[in-house]
């Protein structure tokens, strides 16, 4: 038995890892020897990305690009949840600021970018508001379906039995709403990583997307690749953490949605 | 508990009285009456099986006396107070008992949960009175797992429990055995008349099932169909002590059980062969194969 699932988890191991390195070595292979400028070997950009990304490049770059996606992400996922419980609680208030809601998400969100240089500058603080204001609205939206959808039988056991007020918001309506708060946060995290490099590329003085827009414009096309390299890593490294906290948030979710297709 | 309020309420007063309750649904432009005039009540101790033909307002009366719905006229009193809002002393165990219980807490926080509301409990009263509720239903064992990780029956035990450890004067119980197989049903029935009688609770028990409401209660209040009215009030004097074999093979039990299903038809017969008006309320919860009489 134990053996039969340590094999199932190397498979699915081997089913995960199999595609990036295959295509890792496609690339590899094909860019081999290549003399275009725009398209180097994968080799050299490897080796260039060792020389460039640091402890002390990671510090300048990395770390001040992360924590800005970081305070925008939580931000906005605070934000989002709280407004969408408002607005998911009251169905007036829902009905009013629906159609506002559904323009404004759909407003991509990269255009605002200008528009909110012009109010909050170029510091930290506008950069802060971009991936906040682009990662709020799937939240936002989410929740308030996730608040609509609270069971009218577990709601109304609640209210019998006196759960209300900051008991009913904690173990009935977060709770309930949990499965489609965390579609949104996960959705959200997409846009805060495409936010946080595009409100880097408009003016900034350090992070992830001016060093690899500095690559660019000073020729140094390895290191901008390694930039690329490093920013799909730093995806990838956030989506698994985010399903990591998702899968202990979730379980009775996943449980139960399990058992009701087993019955 | 119940017993102190058993003295309370037995000085010239009900534990619960319905007086004159009528409930109208209005919207989109329809005008139900699922209830018109009901008047009943019971007394400290009491158990009392509520039974009517499906469609007939149950589920709605029920929400009305719980304080989950405002009746549009006429009044709930429990203990003399009316009902405005739903009262600590009351606890419900509601059928679908899937959507009933908090998927994403154990069995033992689910039980534990309502007594976090009553804030002169203290942590070790609590732990009491959850590990009494749940050994009283037999689920020690479950106290650790998941709802949907229990059978049917076993997460309407955990409702039991919970209604249970709440220690409430008024236990109502909407329709609770519906959806459970027959076996658990039988099982499920004793497990409520033996903690009636340890408890000394006040139990209104809402069915569809004669056999059931005969069984059960000490009386069975017959309601006509919707718009609902109480048909007739029947005392049931089968002895206290009764089990699934010898008491359903009761020559008595059958002749009540008669007596019900003819009431039930005559009920039935008043407004039409089939309820013509239901509530949105209880469109789903009776299903049409389980209507009354079908049994008998």
């Amino acid at each position: 038995m134990r053996r039969l699932t340590l094999r199932t988890a190397a498979l699915r191991l081997l089913l995960a890892v199999g595609l990036p390195v295959l295509l890792a070595s496609a690339w590899w292979f094909a860019s081999a020897g290549s003399t275009d400028v725009y398209w180097p070997p994968l080799s050299t950009i490897l080796e260039t990305g060792r020389e460039v990304w640091t402890a002390e490049r990671i510090a300048a770059d990395v770390v001040p690009s992360v924590t800005r996606l970081l305070l925008g992400y939580a931000g906005a996922a605070v934000l989002g949840v709280a407004l969408g419980i408002v607005i998911g609680s009251f169905p007036r208030v829902r009905a009013t600021t629906e159609p506002v809601l559904e323009f404004l998400r759909a407003v991509p969100p990269p255009v605002l970018v200008p528009v909110i240089m012009l109010f909050a500058g170029i510091g930290d603080t506008m950069k802060i508001v971009v991936i906040v204001s682009g990662c709020v609205w799937p939240v936002l939206l989410n929740t308030v379906e996730g608040v609509r959808a609270i069971d009218g039988v577990l709601a109304d056991t609640a209210r019998s039995y006196g759960i209300e007020g900051r008991a009913r918001l904690g173990h009935l309506v977060l709770r309930s709403a949990s499965p489609q708060i965390f579609a949104g946060l996960r959705q959200a995290l997409s846009i805060g990583v495409i936010l946080m490099v595009i409100s880097e590329m408009f003016a900034a003085s350090n992070g992830l997307g001016f060093a690899i827009v500095q690559f660019q414009r000073s020729f140094a096309i390895p290191g901008m690749w390694s930039g690329i390299l490093l920013l799909g890593l730093l995806g990838v490294l956030l989506a698994l953490v985010f399903q990591m906290v998702e899968r202990r948030a979730l379980a009775w979710y996943h449980g139960l949605r399990r058992s009701r297709r087993a019955s | 508990m119940s017993k102190e309020s058993g003295v309370k309420a037995g000085k010239g007063q009900h534990m619960l009285d319905v007086r004159g309750l009528r409930k109208v649904y209005e919207g989109h432009g329809r005008h139900v009456e699922a209830v018109r005039d009901l008047t009943f009540s019971l007394d400290a101790g009491e158990l009392v099986c509520l039974v009517g033909p499906s469609g007939c307002g149950k589920t709605t009366l029920l929400k009305c006396i719980a304080g989950l719905l405002e009746p549009t006229s006429g009044e709930v009193l429990l203990q003399g107070d009316r009902i405005t809002g739903p009262p600590p002393g009351m606890a419900v165990v509601f059928q679908e008992y899937g959507r009933s219980l908090f998927p994403w807490l154990r069995v033992r926080d689910n039980v534990e949960l309502p007594l976090r509301q009553k804030k002169h409990l203290t942590k070790a009263r609590r732990r009491e009175l959850v590990e009494h509720a749940l050994h009283a239903v037999g689920l020690e064992d479950a106290a650790g797992a998941y709802p949907w990780q229990l059978s049917g029956g076993m997460q309407q035990r955990v409702a039991i429990a919970r209604a249970v450890a709440y220690e409430p004067e008024v236990l109502l119980m909407d329709e609770p055995f519906a959806a459970v197989d027959a076996q658990t049903r039988a099982d499920l029935e004793d497990l409520i008349r033996r903690l009636w009688q340890e408890l000394g609770v006040t139990v209104l028990f809402v069915t569809h099932d004669i056999d059931e409401a005969v069984y059960l209660g000490e009386r069975v209040v017959i309601l006509s169909s919707s718009p609902t009215v109480v048909q007739e009030q029947l005392t049931i004097d089968l002895p206290a002590e009764r089990d699934q074999l010898h008491t359903r093979a009761d020559p008595r039990f059958t002749e009540l059980r008669t007596r019900v299903y003819e009431q039930i038809q005559a009920a039935k017969r008043a407004t039409g062969a089939l309820p013509l008006q239901k509530t949105d309320t209880d469109a789903d919860t009776v299903p049409p194969a389980a209507a009354p009489g079908h049994k008998a």
